[in-house]
């Protein structure tokens, strides 16, 4: 009973509400990374060097009035926000944040579940998020919105190709879908896979940062051109919810690269034992850090890069990714069988 | 007991789900309903026991397919109601036959099943796999059923070569 239901759920409450918390606190961490990148000082008012940015915004957004715009498909414009931050929140459910520890007497293992489809369950959950968006700029009967709304879903649907092949070669590697199995192999094999498959590292990278429209692949919220995006016609907390979902699927993006191919929860280097020491930071403490360095790149990359044309990030899609991405498969599974 | 409740609950949300995808007038509502009946469909595999069909399900229908579904809904115009055909009895009779052959082909699966009960595909196949159904799966696709999901993949190739050919006049 207790192990069935009190801990999984515990484990569920937990973790939702550390997600949303990081979720918001990313939010302030972009803006005061861009911020220092363009020497300036970011939010400073609220709190000590403006700590308490993302509470005011959130009390703001709240309070603000929730518009429906008249000529909207009102059940599906409600629907859209939901859609989209549903899957968002429970591609968690199979995310490793560590093994089995001894807590309280008894071990619990730092994560939800291990099912041994684990990471299609992740790409699957993740495809559905495509919904809300064109659902969001379709319901919404205004332009801009659509337009926007259709680019991120041809754009969505062209890099989940590519990011799926690159997982195919990963799960080749690891010879599991399992996501606790991914990093067990990682640990038998010593090292991590980044170094033994940097092509698709780099693809899912790449594809990562298209699946989550972040600059340079931003488009779908190019502001110049589509007076914001799919959610021009959101207000309040909808709006928001929007942009949660963004935040925590970039989260969801940088704890399955870290788990897939900086080892999950496993200390730098494994195999060597002169490293022993580092084993004293608690494995969770690893993975968090892992993914930090992740969502910092992500900001970095924001900072610095400027957006891509719309047929060249089509170009790079279809006629460069993907066919590496299916090389790098076919390559990997040779190989697998002569090694 | 509670897995039958579960199933019990599930079939009629897919059917109800069936009837809203046929009896909207809304298309892109249409297009709505038929994500959540397979969504409820996937659920059904996981109930078996199936949770590689139950993903492939949400992977390949669910985020795939009746994504590019939305895709055709949203860009054609469907506000003009389609032309009726001279003869408004020619519908009706059409999904009467239909309706019979499905519904005879559905007690010839029951009498068939409940006479013969299935052996498990993976024993009759002579092997035993370790694992999960996975590898399970990936194992009959490659030796029982190899001609099968051959013959499947040239199909989609032969598909796909048409549509480009269908979509691109000038090669």
């Amino acid at each position: 009973m207790v192990d069935t239901l009190v801990v999984p759920l515990l484990k569920i409450i937990i973790l939702l509400n550390a997600v949303l918390v990081a979720v918001t606190y990313m939010v302030l961490l972009e803006r005061k990374v861009i911020a220092w990148v363009q020497s300036r000082l970011g939010p400073m008012r609220v709190g000590p060097y403006g700590a308490l940015q993302p509470i005011a915004d959130a009390i703001k957004l709240m309070t603000k009035e929730d518009i429906t715009p008249t000529r909207a498909d009102r059940w599906v414009f409600t629907a859209s926000p939901i859609i989209v931050m549903v899957p968002a929140l429970i591609v968690f459910a199979v995310i490793p944040f560590g093994p089995e520890v001894e807590l309280f007497g008894r071990s619990v293992p730092l994560y939800i579940t291990d099912v041994n489809v684990g990471l299609l369950y992740i790409v699957s959950i993740a495809s559905l998020g495509v919904y809300g968006i064109i659902l969001a700029g379709w319901a919404s009967n205004s332009k801009y919105p659509l337009l926007s709304s259709l680019r991120a879903s041809a754009q969505l649907i062209s890099y989940e190709v590519a990011v799926t092949m690159t997982l195919v070669s990963m799960v080749l590697m690891a010879g599991t879908l399992s996501m606790v199995g991914i990093v067990e192999s990682q640990r038998e094999a010593g090292l991590w896979f980044a170094f033994v498959q940097p092509v698709a590292f780099v693809i899912f990278f790449i594809g990562g940062l298209a699946e989550t429209n972040r600059a340079p692949f931003d488009l779908p919220e190019a502001e110049q051109e589509l007076t914001g995006g799919f959610h021009t016609e959101y207000s309040g907390m909808r709006f928001a919810l929007f942009f949660l979902a963004e935040y925590a699927n970039m989260i969801v993006i940088s704890c399955v690269a870290v788990t897939l191919f900086m080892g999950g929860w496993l200390r730098p280097f494994p195999s060597v034992e002169a490293l022993g020491f580092l084993d004293l930071v608690p494995s969770w403490i690893w993975f968090l850090f892992k993914t930090f360095v992740f969502l910092y790149v992500f900001l970095w990359i924001r900072a610095t890069l400027p957006r891509y044309r719309y047929d060249q990030l089509m170009h790079i899609g279809w006629k460069v990714l993907i066919p590496i991405a299916i090389g790098n498969v076919v390559v990997t599974g040779i190989a697998k069988v002569l090694l | 007991m509670g897995e039958a409740v579960i199933f019990y609950v599930l079939s009629a949300l897919i059917l109800g789900f069936a009837v809203l995808v046929i009896s909207t007038r809304n298309t892109v509502h249409s297009v709505l309903f038929l994500v959540m009946n397979f969504l409820l469909v996937a659920m059904l595999y996981v109930l078996v026991g199936a949770e590689f069909l139950a993903v492939i399900q949400v992977l390949v229908y669910a985020g795939g397919i009746v994504v590019l579904y939305l895709f055709v809904v949203m860009l054609v115009n469907l506000k003009r109601p389609p032309e009726v055909h001279q003869d408004p009895r020619r519908q009706a009779r059409l999904g009467l036959a239909v309706a019979g052959a499905v519904l005879a082909e559905l007690v010839a699966i029951i009498v068939y099943s409940s006479a013969s009960p299935a052996a498990p595909a993976v024993a009759a196949a002579g092997q035993t796999v370790e694992g999960g159904n996975v590898e399970q799966i990936g194992w009959l696709l490659y030796t029982d059923y190899l001609i099968p999901f051959e013959v499947a993949s040239i199909l989609l190739l032969v598909a796909m070569v048409g549509a480009i050919v269908l979509a691109k006049r000038e090669l």
